[in-house]
């Protein structure tokens, strides 16, 4: 990050970071919703995802790379930024003229980066050991049959603890999003006739993207009670 | 009405400051703020004490020196103006108004409610300008045409006063709305095209090495810029950067 020198270069940069990552999630969702729908989809699109050498090989260390990037520009612009007020007002009316989540993506960001972890933790770690240490690649279980959904369902059944962490996390990105998503359009320069359409269009995205991965995790609850 | 004030004194820039109480107890509606601060210092100085360090001079709006933060908001709580316009008829009987320095480290305090706001000044030095040969034949600026909606776009970016009410909202400390103001009524023009590249990299550089905070888009400035000036035109500083940057 030594090369983003200027503030602006380094706002461009997180906001390119932040597109690539809502693009990012538009296709989890995708995917992710056809388990709601058609069990084998997801089973098939799982397999694919998981075992294609250009997913697995390229497209998800630049994931990771995007994640961790993002994270820690933001932290990097927030600690500037908080040190360009180093006496800060006895009384302060940030609500009088900017929208809360506006004012608080590092907090909203923070949550997401935990909620990332216990993902992490929940799926991605389980992959790498059964398919890259047990060498497992056939996405089958011991009765033969691809094991992704009932992995998935698993996590969820039973599991009101995670389907309210997960519930809360994606509340707290859609707040991150109602301000993120719009705001990387007026920091790459585009704020022109056609910004109303996209502050319609992306506030939509940030509410309707999150609030299905909501309905997923809860769907999954219900459906095995 | 009576007002009680907890002002922001401090000494000089090392000082340290703090709150001091005050009560005044014949504010008229139909004066402005700063004539209210003229009368608690008239009455300070029939006390024998140190009156309040506050800056002003047209006292109508287009200087842009008057500042103060007021209850949590530069210029006070309504809009579209500065503290020089800000009448007390919007304060009621009993209220505690505080009033602070705008605050951000590149604007340091000079004494109790002044700062010094002279890093805007070094950003325009730094390119806020266009050179023009005047050896006598110069060529008569309205003899180049210029798009109605551009010429006023620009005019707007230069109504900006220099009053750091938008450094002084932004939760970030940011001078980008002023900045981009100051490049935008240059960029827009055909006279600011030749030193477009070099006004908007120098500028730029200069609100960084200022100390001010990056724009995170919250759009306080705006809200609370005497001016109006609009987002549109840090949208469009992004845009010259950009393709400053490109050009190398
Ligand atoms: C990993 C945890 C995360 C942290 C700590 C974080 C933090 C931040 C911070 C501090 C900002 C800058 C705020 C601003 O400029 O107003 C930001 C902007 C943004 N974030 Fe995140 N974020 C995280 C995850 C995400 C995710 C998962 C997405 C998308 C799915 C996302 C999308 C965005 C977008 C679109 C922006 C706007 C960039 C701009 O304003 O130009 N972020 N984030
Ligand atoms: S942009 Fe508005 S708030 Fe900022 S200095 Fe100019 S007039 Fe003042
Ligand atoms: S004193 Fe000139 S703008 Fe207020």
């Amino acid at each position: 990050m030594g090369g983003i020198k200027t503030s602006i270069a380094r706002k461009v940069a997180m906001a390119l970071s932040g597109l690539f990552l809502v693009l990012f999630l538009a296709q989890h969702f995708t995917i992710n919703f056809t388990s709601v729908v058609s069990p084998d989809t997801f089973n098939e699109i799982s397999q694919f995802m998981g075992t294609n050498f250009l997913v697995q090989a390229v497209l998800q260390p630049i994931l990771i790379f995007g994640v961790i990037f993002h994270f820690v520009m933001g932290f990097v612009l927030e600690i500037k930024n908080n040190s360009a007020r180093s006496v800060s007002y006895a009384k302060y009316n940030g609500g009088a003229n900017s929208p809360w989540v506006s004012r608080n993506m590092l907090l909203t960001g923070i949550v997401v980066l935990a909620f990332l972890g216990l993902h992490f933790y929940d799926f991605w770690v389980h992959e790498m050991q059964v398919k890259y240490i047990q060498g497992d690649m056939s996405g089958l279980n011991e009765a033969g049959e691809f094991r992704y959904y009932e992995e998935t369902v698993a996590k969820f059944a039973g599991q009101p603890v995670r389907v309210a962490i997960y519930v809360f996390s994606f509340v707290l990105l859609m707040l991150h999003l109602l301000h993120g998503f719009a705001s990387s359009f007026q920091t790459m320069g585009v704020n022109n006739k056609y910004s109303k359409g996209i502050k319609v269009f992306t506030k939509a995205f940030a509410i309707v993207i999150p609030m299905g991965f909501v309905f997923i995790a809860i769907f999954h609850y219900l459906n095995n009670l | 009405m009576k007002l009680n004030l907890k002002i922001w004194r401090q000494e000089d820039a090392k000082a340290k400051g703090e709150f001091k109480n005050y009560q005044l107890n014949e504010v008229h509606g139909d004066m402005s703020f700063l004539e209210m601060l003229d009368v608690l210092n008239n009455e300070l100085v029939e006390k024998g004490i140190e009156p309040v360090e506050f800056d002003h001079d047209c006292r109508e709006g287009i200087c842009g020196m008057c500042s103060l933060q007021i209850n949590g908001e530069p210029h006070g709580p309504d809009r579209g103006i500065t503290t020089c316009q800000l009448h007390m008829r919007k304060f009621k009987d009993g209220d505690t108004i505080v009033i602070e320095p705008f605050r951000a480290n590149a604007f340091p305090i000079v004494k109790d409610l002044a700062v010094d706001r002279s890093a805007f000044d070094r950003i325009q030095q730094a390119g806020g300008y266009i050179s023009v040969n005047t050896s006598g034949n110069t060529q008569d600026a309205n003899s180049i045409p210029i798009e109605k909606d551009k010429a006023d776009m620009s005019f707007n970016a230069a109504t900006c006063i220099g009053c750091g009410a938008c450094v002084a909202a932004c939760k970030n400390a940011s001078a980008m709305l002023f900045t981009s103001a100051k490049v935008s009524q240059y960029a827009l023009l055909p006279q600011g095209e030749v030193e477009a590249t070099d006004r908007v990299l120098n500028m730029v550089a200069q609100m960084d090495k200022e100390g001010f905070g990056n724009c995170t888009n919250t759009g306080a400035c705006e809200i609370e810029c005497p001016k109006g000036i609009s987002l549109e035109n840090i949208a469009r500083l992004n845009r010259e950067y950009l393709a400053a940057s490109l050009k190398g």
